[in-house]
């Protein structure tokens, strides 16, 4: 009986790692799949460029992790973008110098924390489902961005400003930077901190986390605004990169990022998911997009096949929870 | 290997999970029309074994189901339904919006046409609830039904599927004693039928009241099937625990000192009103009354869980405010709630996580929670409470009733509480975790701790209580002391919450009757 205990304690293992690191391997064998058939894919250059356009709905992705792990979504972030780059671009027009665009990298971020704030009071003190709250802002928001921009672009070409989104620390892209320290905080704090914890405490099980003395309205309140600074600050990326502020941006970005969370392990129910594993999740999806515009696979293929992965990450989830 | 008498024989199963061998070549015989109680600890791969039967559990391969007299291996609920066997599961779950008579044909509604046969459905269910002797309104909701009631229509509802073998899953776990009497009237009027039944139960009164055999697994093995009328309480127990023990658990006493907890007209409007209590150090004071009586309301608002509208907490003698569950925690007072799964467990969440969730601070090294230290403490607890778990980073749903209870006292005692209020305790725990569990409260009250026990089981109650407040409706009926209480008189106290007249004068003496409103 010991020996059959051992060897069940073995096989656990290898399905345990199956599971945890799992999509990383599909992520390799992906990447390795795709320098293979097209020439320059694996080029420093090609990854770069990848890892810039992950960057953003990446970071937008970090934040509804944390939503997601609370058991709650945000649907806003999207449209959190486009307020955030017509308020960033309204700031930095016409002005020069870093003052005025860190400012403009602030504001956006502020921005994005209000719209968090409110998803985040109505969902805790309202007590209405996070799904309907951050749906209500995802339409509001991007009211808002069309009413403050006239639904025109607005320029942002301010030299100091636009450096962020197209300049390199040491060769890496600044998106990229911005997008690993957010990340690596983001990882401290939901895997290290007090905060953390107690947000899987919610996703977990939320009458406990009560009884346990967690400030579950505080907690919730402090994931959205979180997920809402981020978002902001993935609009004033763009804004950056983009050399203009728009009312149309982050068009279904949110889809995007709680997809890249979702591939990433997140369990939609609540109380599963990491930092790392959403990045993998993001990356994913970058490189298969990517892939399929340099293979100049039809876009609309593009769209189906994306959409298979997701249901399939899913699938694999509810899999797993069933054998769990 | 098949035989006639058997509505179920199951040979050499087994069933293998990761890192756990559930059952190990389990044999179980059921023979027709016959009441047959499962017994065995928590974790012992009861619920398993009936899983396997239900078709939710595959089995590994290598063993025999035959079911009478055909091999039996359903793939789904369904394929067990319709071979005639059908079951109450320990907690079920009706869907509350709709009537009993809909609960009753749900999924497998009787029409006509393509509408509904409303009456049709009325009629029958009524049909079988009268042949049972359960009486009851086929057209309330199942919201307005009590959960004893609803027990006794899953049984009902097995009935009606023209079941040949019913299993029933600890069906008295949240019974109180009346209800429970009701229940085994209607079990054996399900046994007339010639109807089979397993029944799995903890309680070695319920086996030797109802079944005609008994079998008992330990550890995932079969030990042995015996003839309830050829076997003794204390074989049964040795049978099941493999060791020595006393039936009732007998306490040491320990000094009391002064008054920690001092509870003046605690209400809240609806559920309880003007509860008074104290509660000293080292003493047991429990709460009894039948269910929705108020006791677990009590103990929430003490904890600040649902706190109450009006009332005094004083500890120490200072009045101290609790609003909410943080407010308690920072008086160091724990609480081991009555559901595990709804306020209890954070299911997908590690053992040591479970553990030391109320207070973090203490693990953190530069404001970052150090994972080494904190299974270092959950190491230690998983020693001191002997906690059955291949490591404490197991996510704990894996853990066994018995053992993830023990893993929510350790929750608590990590924060070092003067006072630990425990909701039925032992609730669906094996007699050898309950005795385990039993020793460790009183330890505590040793250690100087106020203990606060609400209990359904009243041999638990008066075997560890110094003290016994009994509540009815809300309303608290009087404090036995030890020396005076018997199941008896708290029934009676309980049951009525008025005293009845006759022994009023007798009662008086052993108890403080509080004025009833």
């Amino acid at each position: 009986m010991v020996k059959a205990m051992a060897a069940t304690v073995r096989k656990t293992h290898y399905t345990e790692i199956l599971n945890k690191y799992g999509m990383l391997l599909i992520l390799v064998l992906l990447f390795a799949a795709l320098s293979i058939k097209i020439e320059g894919f694996a080029s420093l250059r090609n990854v770069f460029s990848i890892l810039e356009q992950v960057s953003m709905f990446g970071i937008i992705a970090i934040g509804v992790t944390f939503a997601i792990v609370t058991g709650g979504i945000d649907l806003s972030s999207g449209a959190v973008v486009a307020l955030a780059s017509v308020v960033g671009a309204t700031i930095v027009t016409g002005s020069e110098g870093y003052g005025m665009a860190i400012f403009a990298f602030g504001a956006a971020m502020f921005v994005g924390s209000i719209c968090g704030l409110i998803n985040g009071s109505i969902t805790a003190f309202g007590r209405i489902p996070p799904f309907i709250a951050t749906l209500g802002m995802m339409t509001m928001a991007r009211g808002v961005a069309q009413l403050v921009s006239n639904g025109r672009p607005i320029d942002a070409s301010s030299d100091a400003f636009t450096s962020i989104g197209d300049g390199s620390v040491f060769g890496v892209p600044g998106l990229v930077v911005i997008y690993v320290i957010v990340a690596v905080v983001c990882h401290i704090m939901m895997s290290r901190m007090t905060f953390g914890r107690h947000v899987f405490a919610i996703g977990g099980n939320v009458n406990t986390a009560r009884i346990c003395g967690v400030n579950v309205e505080l907690t919730l309140l402090k994931v959205y605004v979180l997920a809402g600074a981020l978002a902001g600050l993935a609009g004033a990326m763009l804004t950056s990169r983009a050399y203009a502020g728009n009312p149309t941006f982050g068009n279904m970005w949110e889809l995007d990022a709680i997809a890249a969370a979702v591939i990433g392990g997140t369990s939609l129910a609540g109380g599963v998911g990491s930092v790392p594993m959403c990045i993998v999740g993001a990356l994913i999806i970058g490189v298969m997009n990517k892939g399929l515009n340099m293979l100049g696979v039809d876009p609309y293929w593009q769209q189906i096949i994306k959409g298979m992965i997701i249901i399939g990450a899913v699938l694999l989830d509810a899999q797993k929870r069933k054998k769990a | 290997m098949k035989n006639s008498d058997c509505i179920l024989e199951m040979i050499n199963v087994s069933k293998t999970f990761p890192g756990v061998k559930a059952l190990d070549q389990v044999n179980l015989s059921i023979k027709k029309g016959s009441i047959h109680a499962l017994m065995g600890e928590n974790g012992a791969g009861k619920s398993t074994l009936m899983k396997i039967l239900y078709g939710l559990y595959t089995p590994d391969a290598g063993g025999d189901i035959f079911f009478d007299g055909q091999p039996f291996s359903p793939k789904a609920p369904i394929d067990a339904i319709r071979s005639g066997l059908a079951m109450v599961p320990q907690e079920i779950s009706p869907s509350a919006n709709l009537s009993v008579a809909a609960n009753f044909y749900l999924g497998r509604e009787i029409k006509k046409g393509i509408l509904m046969d409303q009456n049709a459905m009325n009629n029958q269910t009524n049909k079988i609830l009268d042949e049972l002797g359960i009486p009851m309104s086929v057209e309330t909701l199942m919201q307005d039904v009590s959960v004893a009631k609803a027990q006794l229509l899953a049984i009902a509802t097995a009935v009606s599927y023209n079941a040949k073998l019913i299993i029933m899953d600890e069906p008295t776990t949240a019974l109180t004693e009346s209800e429970v009497h009701q229940l085994y009237r209607i079990v054996k009027k399900v046994q007339q039928r010639g109807i089979a039944i397993i029944y799995i139960s903890h309680k070695l009164g319920e086996v030797f009241e109802l079944s005609d055999e008994v079998s008992v697994i330990r550890d995932g093995q079969y030990i042995g099937t015996k003839k309830t009328t050829d076997i003794s309480k204390e074989e049964l127990i040795n049978m099941m625990v493999g060791r020595e023990m006393d039936e009732m658990f007998q306490r040491e006493d320990v000094t009391i000192g002064e008054t920690l907890l001092d509870v003046r007209h605690l209400s809240l409007p609806g559920k309880f009103e003007d509860i008074s209590f104290t509660v000293r150090k080292g003493e047991i004071f429990g709460i009894a009354g039948l269910v929705g009586a108020g006791r677990s309301e009590v103990v929430e608002a003490i904890f600040g869980y649902k706190a109450a509208k009006s009332g005094e907490i004083h500890l120490h003698g200072e009045q101290i405010d609790i609003r909410k569950p943080s407010d308690a925690i920072q008086h160091r007072i724990g609480f081991v709630t009555e559901d595990r799964k709804l306020t209890g467990l954070m299911l997908n969440m590690s053992v040591t996580d479970n553990m030391i969730m109320p207070e973090l601070h203490p693990y953190e090294k530069n404001h970052l929670i150090s994972e080494s230290l904190a299974s270092d403490v959950a190491n230690t607890m998983k020693q001191q409470l002997r906690i059955k778990t291949p490591t404490v980073d197991t996510i704990i749903g894996n853990l066994s009733g018995g053992n993830q209870q023990k893993v929510l006292i350790a929750r608590w005692l990590l924060l070092e509480p003067e006072i630990l209020i425990l909701d039925e305790p032992t609730k669906g725990i094996d007699i050898g975790a309950k005795a385990e569990i039993y020793k460790l409260i009183v330890e505590l009250a040793r250690l100087g701790k106020a203990i606060i026990i609400v209990s359904s089981e009243m041999l638990e109650l008066l075997s560890l209580s110094d003290r016994v407040m009994v509540m009815a409706e809300g309303r608290e009926v009087g404090i036995v002391d030890r020396e005076n209480a018997t199941q008896e008189l708290i029934l009676e106290m309980a049951a009525g919450g008025d005293v009845p007249a006759v022994q009023e004068q007798e009662m008086a003496s052993q108890c403080q009757i509080k004025g009833v409103a």
